[in-house]
């Protein structure tokens, strides 16, 4: 739970994100799909070179954030470094689609199949 | 519970596109219960922060001197084929909150409002802001044994004759599988009226 983020305190995320606060990809959504393109690097911050290992498969930039127990603005942060290092790419959320909707019709056949398979 | 599905799920390798869906309501109406009810994954809990570049935007009324706020929210996960998958947040629905579903609902197909028929002022935000943002959503009435009709909610809730209101029990996945479907189906009729104009 988020609690034991908040017990932390935000020194640790200072250290993480080397004083940054901002500077986080704002185009990344949070259910942006991140997938790693190399392996980590020696030296490399624990943090990036998890999130390699964990996105060797696509995984969504909430779902980092859950799992490294980081702010997913802090995760944008690290995830932007590594877009930069071109150590990993970003599948982005479609957006085609009407002005409330962003999805096509056909799409939303495929979610409803889906629902009824669970 | 249901039987799936280890910790350890992945995505498919192709997997491209993220979709979204959003549960809002208010403490303990049971969000996470719902997503529990048909994520693949055991929800997970993560944090967003409202940073100073939100405030002008959102009001900040009672919270003098503060640059940034940060709330928890939960989401699970439903793969829906080799390249789309679906996110269901939980998010709290209060007014304070709001900051968060600015940015959750950005591409979001739609919202479902969960709502606790001895605690419906919970939900009148949150129906005000979804109605006004234009984003399609369904009310759901997590039944916790209330002799409450779905006419006495929607009467107390005001709410459009348009918008679908049904009963569920949060905790049962073919109940949250039924409120998942009413929503999209209310997004085809939302998409499709749209077409006409």
């Amino acid at each position: 739970m988020s609690r034991s983020i908040d017990r932390e305190g935000p020194d640790r995320f200072y250290v993480i994100t080397s004083g940054r606060s901002r500077g986080g990809d704002e185009a990344l959504d949070s259910v942006t799909l991140i997938v790693t393109e190399s392996d980590p690097t020696p030296g490399m911050q624990s943090e990036h070179a998890r999130i390699l290992q964990m996105c060797r498969r696509p995984m969504a930039v909430v779902e980092i954030a859950a799992r490294l127990e980081l702010p997913v603005t802090v995760v944008r942060i690290l995830l932007t470094d590594l877009l930069d290092a071109g150590y990993v790419t970003a599948r982005h959320p479609v957006t085609t689609g009407s002005a409330t909707v962003p999805v096509s019709p056909a799409v939303l056949e495929k979610v409803l199949v889906a629902l009824h398979n669970l | 519970m249901h039987s799936t599905t280890s910790e350890s799920t992945v995505l498919p390798a192709t997997a491209a596109h993220g979709l979204k869906i959003v549960v809002v309501g208010g403490f303990g109406v049971g969000k996470t219960t719902l997503v529990r009810a048909v994520s693949e994954i055991r929800p997970l809990n993560t944090e967003e922060t409202m940073t100073q570049a939100g405030a002008g935007v959102d009001s900040l009324h009672g919270i003098p001197n503060k640059s940034t706020t940060t709330v928890a929210f939960d989401f699970g996960r439903i793969t829906v084929d080799d390249t789309f998958v679906l996110y269901l947040f939980g998010a709290p629905g209060q007014e304070r909150f709001w900051f968060l579903w600015d940015r959750l609902f950005t591409g979001a197909l739609g919202a479902v409002v969960l709502v606790d028929a001895r605690r419906l002022e919970d939900s009148w935000y949150s129906i005000d802001r979804l109605e006004a943002q234009g984003t399609p959503f369904v009310v759901a009435h997590n039944n916790f044994g209330s002799s409450y009709t779905l006419d006495q909610i929607r009467g107390a809730l005001d709410l459009d004759p348009s918008v679908p209101l049904l009963e569920c029990d949060a905790r049962e996945r073919e109940s949250a599988k039924q409120v998942l479907v009413t929503l999209v189906r209310h997004v085809m009729t939302t998409i499709a009226g749209e077409a006409v104009r």
